[in-house]
C-alpha cells in the first residue's frame, strides 16, 4: 500500500516574459488502488500538475511538497521518479526517431526494475499487452511515436503503463481525441492495470465521457491552478450537466 | 526530430527546418554563380591559392590548410613521408602502383579547387585498384593510409584510382588513421553496368589535416554508392564530385560525421546530371559537440539542360549536442530543364531535443543512456543504408566512443581513458 501526497503545491513555468505562476496551492492524497479524476477547463493547470509531478525541467516548484511513502519526490531526478514508481501518460507523447518501440520498452523496463526482463517471458508479455490494446505487432520495429496517429500514441502510453507496472499513474487527457472504440480499448487497458497491480490513478480529463469506463473514487474540479471542489462520482455527473461556467466565473475574484 | 531549432543554417540559400521540393522547371537562385561555370583545371596557374573569401573556401580554416596549397608535396608512402599505404585486396581485385604518366589517371573530372589541383600536380606514384569486368568479389578491398607522428610536419599528396570495369560489383574501403598532413585525390571510375561501393573513413588522430578530392564518373546503368565517414583529425575537407556519363546511372552518397571541440569537418558535394535519366540521392548526417566544433555541408546539384528524366534528392541533418558548436548547411539545386522526374532537398540543424530526453527519462532511463539512445537513433537509419557490415559495426563503435566523451562532460566523470591510466 503506497501513498502519494501533494501538499500546497505552487508551480510556475518559464516563459519569455519571465516566470508565470500556474499552480496556486494544490492539495491531494492518493493511495494505492484509488482512482482520482481531475477535471477542469482548458488552461486551468492540469498538465502543469502532471509535468511538475514527473519533474519536467520547465516547471519550477516554488513551494509545497510531494512525497511518495514519505520520500521527497521533488528532490528526485526525472528518471528517479519513474523508478520510484511514478508514471505519466503524456497528453502529447514525444517522437523519438530511430529508437524502436521494442528497444525502448526493454530499455525502460530494465531501468525501472533494475534488471533486464527475462527474454522469453518479456517477449510474450509485450505481445499479449499489444494484442489487448489492438496495437499491431509491426509497431515493435517502428520508431517511438514517430508517425503514430493520435490514438496510436495514447494506446502506446497505456501499453507502457501496463508493462512498467507503476505504483501511481498520471493519465493526462489520455481520452482526448479518441473515438469511442479507441476510448474503450484504452479504458480497458487502464482497468486491467488497476486490477493486476493495484495502481493508484490520477485521471486528468476535460470530459466526463471516460468516467463511464473508468470509475473514479474521487472527483476534483481543477480551476485556475487549484482544486475548487471535490466529491465522489456524483460530482462528475453534475459537471456533465452544468459545465465549468460556475467555477470559471467564480475563479476571477478569488484573490482573497 | 519533432522540434528542431535552426541554428546556423545559411539562410542565403538553405531552407532550414523542413524539406521542400522543386517543381519541374523551377530553378533556384545561385547567387555565387552557377556550378556549371566554376573553373576546373589540371594547371596550378589556373587555380590560385585562396584567400578564404572564395565561395568554395568561405567556411574553411584556410590558414590551417595552407601547407597543402603549395606545389611542393611529397608523395604519401614515399621514404620520409611518414605515411604508410597498405592495400589488402580481394583475390579477384588487381592492385598496381603506377607512375603519374599512366594513361588511366586523370580521366574522372578535373580539379575544381586549389587543393585539388596541387594534389594532382604533386604525386609521383598512384595506387590503382581495378575490379575486373564481371568480377564480384565477396571480400572487401581495403586501402589504408597510416600517418606516424613525423608525417604531420611533411605535407604529402596521394592519388588513388578505383576502377570497376563493366558489370563488376565490389566494395572498396579507404581508411585513414594516425596523424598526417595529406592532400589526396580519389578517382572513381564506374564502368557501364558496374555496381561499386567506395567508403572513405577519416578516423584520424588529433593533429591531422586532410583534404581529399573525390571525383567519380558513372557510366551507363552503373551504380555508385559513395560513403564518407569523418570522426577524427583537426581539419578534414572532403569534396566528392560525381558526374554521369551514360543514361540510367545512379549515385547514392551517404555521409556521417561527428565533430568534437575545435574540429573542422567539411563535406562539399557536387552531383552533375549531364545526361538523361539518372538518379542521385544524397544523405549526410552529422553530430557536433564541444566549443569550436564546426561542420560544413554543401550539396550542389546541377541538372543540365540535356538531363531529362533526372531524379534527385539531397538531405543534410545536423544534431548539435552542446553549446559552442556550429553547423553550416547549404543545399543548392540548379535546374536547367523542365523535364525532370523529381528534384528536392532538405536541410535542418537542430539542438538536442530536451523533450525527447524528458520522455525517455520519465520512463526511468538515466540521462546518459537516454542521450545515447537519441543520438544512436539519429544515425540509425543512415548506418543501415551503408550496407557493408564490417563498416557498420565499426561505425557504431566509433559513435559510442564519441558519445563517451560528451557523457563524461555531462556526468562530471573523468575521461575513461584517464581513469584507466591512473589505475
Ligand atoms: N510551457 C509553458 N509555457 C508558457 N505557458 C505555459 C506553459 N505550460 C503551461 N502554460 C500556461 O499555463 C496555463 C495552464 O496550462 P496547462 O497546464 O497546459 O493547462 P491544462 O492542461 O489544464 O489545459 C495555461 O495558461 C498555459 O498557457
Ligand atoms: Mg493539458
Amino acid at each position: 500500500m503506497s501513498t502519494l501526497e501533494i501538499r500546497d503545491l505552487h508551480v510556475s513555468v518559464e516563459t519569455k516574459e519571465g516566470p508565470k505562476q500556474i499552480l496556486r496551492g494544490v492539495d491531494l492524497t492518493i493511495t494505492s488502488g484509488q482512482t482520482h479524476a481531475i477535471m477542469g477547463p482548458n488552461g486551468s493547470g492540469k498538465s502543469t500538475l502532471a509535468s511538475a509531478l514527473a519533474g519536467h525541467p520547465k516547471y519550477q516548484v516554488t513551494s509545497g511538497t510531494v512525497t511518495l511513502d514519505g520520500e521527497d519526490v521533488l528532490a528526485m531526478t526525472v528518471d528517479e521518479r519513474a523508478r520510484a514508481g511514478l508514471f505519466l501518460a503524456m497528453q502529447y507523447p514525444v517522437e523519438v526517431p530511430g529508437v524502436s518501440v521494442a528497444n525502448f520498452l526493454r530499455t525502460a523496463k530494465t531501468a525501472i526494475d533494475g534488471e533486464a526482463p527475462k527474454l522469453r517471458t518479456w517477449g510474450k508479455e509485450v505481445k499479449e499487452a499489444m494484442g489487448n490494446l489492438r496495437i499491431d505487432s509491426a509497431f515493435s520495429e517502428r520508431s517511438v511515436n514517430e508517425g503514430f496517429s493520435g490514438g496510436e500514441k495514447k494506446r502506446h502510453e497505456i501499453l507502457q503503463m501496463e508493462l512498467f507496472k507503476p505504483h501511481f499513474a498520471i493519465l493526462d487527457e489520455t481520452d482526448s481525441g479518441l473515438d469511442v472504440d479507441a476510448l474503450r480499448i484504452v479504458s480497458e487497458g487502464v482497468n486491467r492495470a488497476k486490477e493486476n497491480t493495484d495502481v493508484g490513478v490520477l485521471l486528468i480529463t476535460h470530459y466526463t465521457r471516460i468516467l463511464r469506463y473508468i470509475k473514479p473514487d474521487f472527483v476534483h474540479v481543477f480551476v485556475d491552478g487549484r482544486i475548487a471542489e471535490e466529491g465522489g462520482p456524483e460530482l462528475a455527473e453534475r459537471l456533465e450537466e452544468e459545465g465549468y461556467d460556475k467555477y470559471v466565473g467564480a475563479a476571477a475574484p478569488a484573490s482573497v | 526530430m519533432t522540434a528542431t531549432t535552426d541554428l546556423t543554417t545559411d539562410h542565403s540559400r538553405a531552407v532550414a527546418d523542413g524539406a521542400h521540393t522543386h517543381s519541374p522547371g523551377a530553378a533556384s537562385a545561385a547567387p555565387q554563380g552557377s556550378r556549371a561555370e566554376r573553373l576546373t583545371s589540371f594547371s596550378l596557374d589556373d587555380i590560385p591559392v585562396p584567400t578564404g573569401r572564395e565561395e568554395e573556401w568561405r567556411f574553411s580554416p584556410v590558414a590551417r590548410i595552407q601547407p597543402l596549397f603549395d606545389g611542393g608535396l611529397v608523395t604519401a608512402g614515399a621514404d620520409g613521408s611518414g605515411v604508410r599505404v597498405t592495400v589488402e585486396a580481394a583475390p579477384e581485385v588487381k592492385v598496381e602502383t603506377v607512375g603519374r604518366d599512366d594513361a588511366r589517371l586523370g580521366r574522372a573530372g578535373k580539379p575544381g579547387d586549389r587543393t585539388g589541383v596541387t594534389a594532382w600536380n604533386a604525386f609521383t606514384e598512384a595506387t590503382v585498384v581495378t575490379v575486373p569486368a564481371e568480377a564480384t568479389p565477396a571480400d572487401v578491398t581495403s586501402v589504408r593510409f597510416d600517418g606516424d607522428q613525423g608525417a604531420a610536419a611533411v605535407p604529402s599528396a596521394a592519388h588513388v584510382l578505383v576502377k570497376a570495369e563493366r558489370h563488376a560489383e565490389a566494395v572498396v574501403v579507404i581508411d585513414h588513421a594516425g596523424v598526417a598532413t595529406l592532400n589526396q585525390t580519389v578517382e572513381i571510375d564506374v564502368a557501364d553496368g558496374a555496381h561499386l561501393t567506395v567508403v572513405s573513413v577519416q578516423d584520424w588522430a588529433d593533429g591531422a589535416v586532410h583534404t581529399s578530392s573525390h571525383r567519380a564518373r558513372i557510366g551507363r546503368d552503373a551504380k555508385l554508392k559513395h560513403v564518407v565517414v569523418t570522426f577524427g583529425g583537426d581539419v578534414v575537407r572532403v569534396t566528392p564530385d560525381a558526374e554521369f556519363t551514360g543514361e540510367g546511372g545512379e549515385v547514392e552518397m551517404v555521409g556521417l560525421y561527428f565533430a568534437d571541440s575545435d574540429q573542422h569537418q567539411e563535406h562539399r558535394l557536387f552531383v552533375d546530371h549531364a545526361v538523361p535519366r539518372c538518379k542521385s540521392r544524397v544523405t549526410y548526417k552529422g553530430a557536433l559537440q564541444g566549443s569550436g566544433a564546426h561542420t560544413v555541408w554543401v550539396g550542389d546539384v546541377l541538372i543540365q539542360a540535356e538531363a531529362e528524366g533526372t531524379d534527385t534528392y539531397e538531405l543534410n541533418r545536423n544534431l548539435v549536442l552542446t553549446d559552442g558548436a556550429r553547423a553550416d548547411s547549404v543545399p543548392n539545386l540548379e535546374i536547367e530543364t523542365g523535364e525532370i522526374d523529381g528534384a528536392g532537398h532538405a536541410s535542418a540543424t537542430g539542438r538536442f531535443d530536451d523533450e525527447q530526453l524528458f520522455y525517455l527519462m520519465a520512463r526511468g532511463i538515466p540521462e546518459t543512456d537516454a542521450r545515447r539512445l537519441v543520438v544512436r537513433g539519429f544515425f540509425a537509419e543512415l548506418i543501415q543504408e551503408i550496407g557493408v557490415a564490417s563498416v557498420e559495426e565499426r561505425l557504431i563503435a566509433s559513435i559510442e566512443a564519441e558519445l563517451e566523451k560528451s557523457m563524461s562532460v555531462i556526468t562530471g566523470e573523468a575521461d575513461p581513458a584517464t581513469e584507466t591510466d591512473a589505475e
